[in-house]
């Protein structure tokens, strides 16, 4: 197998996801498959080939130095799942 | 003819003419939308009173001589664009209860146009996928037949163009999203040139990738909606500062001399179905006909590109969806008092399997050790397909080819097989790594009377041609007239 069921785990705890025995059985075959897969690319030589980073030759994008407005209090608060007095509520962070 | 019926180009004659009004026209939309939903899964959000209010602003506008082609003409929307004060759920349980504080640019675009937006529509979660089949929320059919889907993931796009649902809607393409359910709805779907239309307001699938693209009953209709939403953004830094052509300019019919690119590569995918190879073949005589050219091109890393493709795309959707971790939007899972342990359970709950798949896929291709490998890798290759693209060019106009190896199959027939799912994005995959601009419009039907649509793919910024190209052909038959009977 392409990828062992402790590997999925140790991703599964880096992009912060749950993971129970039933679907890392699963993803660990699926995912295993398409590394497989992918493995393909081993075979193009890509020697001194640049990497592409964007599609469109673009210089940098910046905007005028000047003062803009940013999103009011309320209206950045209002899809949270919990708020109080314009903040943000998260669980305790430490001990 | 009933009012729904209508293209966008109809609609707007009409309108102009006060032969009917918006409302008249956004309640004829309206009432086939309840009365086909159950049937076609079409909409996450149906806008009712919203969209009254729009056509009657739309109507008050057109009184005052004052209209645009698209005042008053009722539109769907890809519930993956921010629409101020109206639900944006991505097909997700984790955005399930989210209503955006401001609209996307495309929003704000067709709201100055004076258009009227319907609702917002089904898709894969986070644009995941290529059925809507993995939309959290429901399942799409196929309008021409609802044992099938619809394609996806804007196959809520395509199917509620297709029903007669709306006149017209915005989609996305990351990997062929807009063109692969337009074929299997037997609509006009295109992705432009990445930068044309701004993603300001798109929620981000693989932001290098995604692009903004109109969903339509026809090609004049396609260059409507492309003239209404592109245009440079200062607020999204990848959107590209170049003039905006009059689309509608480009819809001639004289196509003598046109080189058209056929890229020998496309032919050897093993399961191209013989009815789409004869269908494309068909279009392509055609094009012959009406005074185009062939020429053989070589697109020679097309066998590597499904590889590539689903190597970048993961990982720019595993850093993206890193933002959904319960505390400034979306849902949270209450019970967990410890915050990694909240992180990780709303997540779990919040993301379907397609969703957490790619998070995990992309998580390992960016991880210490392998990131040169996989996403290094891929990247330098997405270089060389460039390259392909940029050579063919020198030689053809345009290229033609299948969007997608077979017409729509049944619902749950690939499920649990990720990666015969991601081998049929095949044809449609590369204009999103390259850039390129590619669009689908009908060229035929397979003999069960499943649409099968023809890829054109342009030059960078060359729509003004593909439209030319695609306007010819579509006026050279009736594939576009036909409907599905519902």
């Amino acid at each position: 197998m392409k990828i062992t069921k402790q590997e999925v785990l140790h991703v599964a705890r880096l992009a912060r996801l749950d993971m129970d025995d039933e679907s890392v059985d699963k993803f660990a075959g699926q995912i295993g498959t398409i590394l497989e897969y992918v493995d393909t690319l081993q075979q193009v030589d890509t020697r001194g080939v640049k990497p592409t980073s964007h599609a469109i030759s673009l210089s940098n994008a910046f905007r005028e130095d000047g003062e803009i407005s940013h999103m009011d209090r309320d209206k950045a608060l209002a899809n949270a799942p919990e708020k109080e007095d314009g903040y943000f509520i998260v669980p305790k962070v430490v001990g | 003819m009933n009012l729904y019926e209508l293209t966008i180009h109809q609609a707007h004659m009409l309108l102009k003419n006060k032969e009917i009004s918006s409302q008249e026209l956004t309640r004829s939309v309206l009432e086939r939308i309840h009365l086909l939903e159950d049937k076609i899964g079409a909409y996450i959000t149906i806008a009712d009173e919203i969209a009254l209010e729009q056509a009657k602003a739309a109507d008050d506008s057109i009184s005052r001589g004052n209209m645009t082609p698209l005042t008053g003409i009722p539109l769907s929307i890809k519930d993956l664009m921010c629409t101020k004060g109206l639900k944006t759920t991505c097909a997700s349980k984790i955005l399930e209860n989210f209503v955006p504080p401001y609209d996307a640019f495309v929003i704000q675009k067709l709201k100055q146009a004076g258009a009227v937006i319907t609702g917002k529509v089904n898709m894969d979660e986070f644009a995941m996928g290529s059925t809507t089949e993995n939309s959290s929320i429901k399942t799409t059919r196929n309008p021409w037949d609802l044992t099938r889907i619809p394609g996806g993931s804007s196959g809520g796009s395509a199917a509620s163009v297709a029903a007669d649902m709306c006149l017209g809607s915005l989609g996305s393409d990351t990997g062929g999203s807009i063109r692969q359910p337009a074929s299997h709805c037997g609509i006009v779907g295109m992705k432009p040139t990445y930068g044309r239309v701004s993603r300001f307001g798109l929620v981000a699938f693989a932001s290098s990738l995604d692009q903004i693209g109109p969903l339509t009953k026809d090609v004049t209709d396609c260059a409507l909606l492309m003239n209404a939403i592109s245009g440079y953004d200062k607020n999204d830094s990848t959107s590209v500062p170049k003039e905006v052509p009059d689309y509608t300019k480009s819809l001639q019919k004289d196509i003598t001399g046109l080189k058209i690119g056929i890229p020998k590569e496309y032919y050897e995918v093993k399961g191209l179905d013989p009815e789409v190879e004869k269908a494309v073949a068909g279009a392509v005589k055609k094009f012959e006909e009406m005074g185009a050219r062939c020429v053989d091109v070589s697109l020679a890393h097309s066998k590597h590109v499904v590889a590539a493709y689903y190597v970048i795309a993961p990982s720019e959707a595993s850093s993206n969806l890193a933002r959904y971790e319960g505390v400034r939007y979306g849902v949270r899972d209450m019970e967990k008092e410890e915050i990694l342990e909240m992180y990780r359970s709303t997540r779990s709950k919040g993301f379907g399997p397609e969703v957490q798949r790619r998070i995990i896929l992309g998580t390992y291709a960016l991880s210490a050790g392998y990131y040169d490998a996989y996403y290094g890798k891929a990247s330098q290759i997405r270089t060389l397909i460039m390259e392909d693209f940029k050579n063919a060019f020198e030689s053809c106009d345009i290229i033609l080819s299948p969007v997608a190896p077979t017409p729509a199959f049944t619902i749950g027939e690939n499920t649990d097989d990720p990666l015969t799912l991601y081998l049929s994005d095949i044809f449609t995959l590369s204009a999103n790594l390259a850039g390129i601009p590619g669009m689908s419009v009908p060229c035929g039907f397979s003999k069960n009377g499943l649409p099968i649509g023809l890829q054109i793919m342009g030059n960078h910024f060359n729509e003004e041609l593909m439209l030319k190209a695609a306007f010819s052909f579509e006026q050279s038959g009736d594939f576009h007239l036909k409907k599905p009977g519902l």
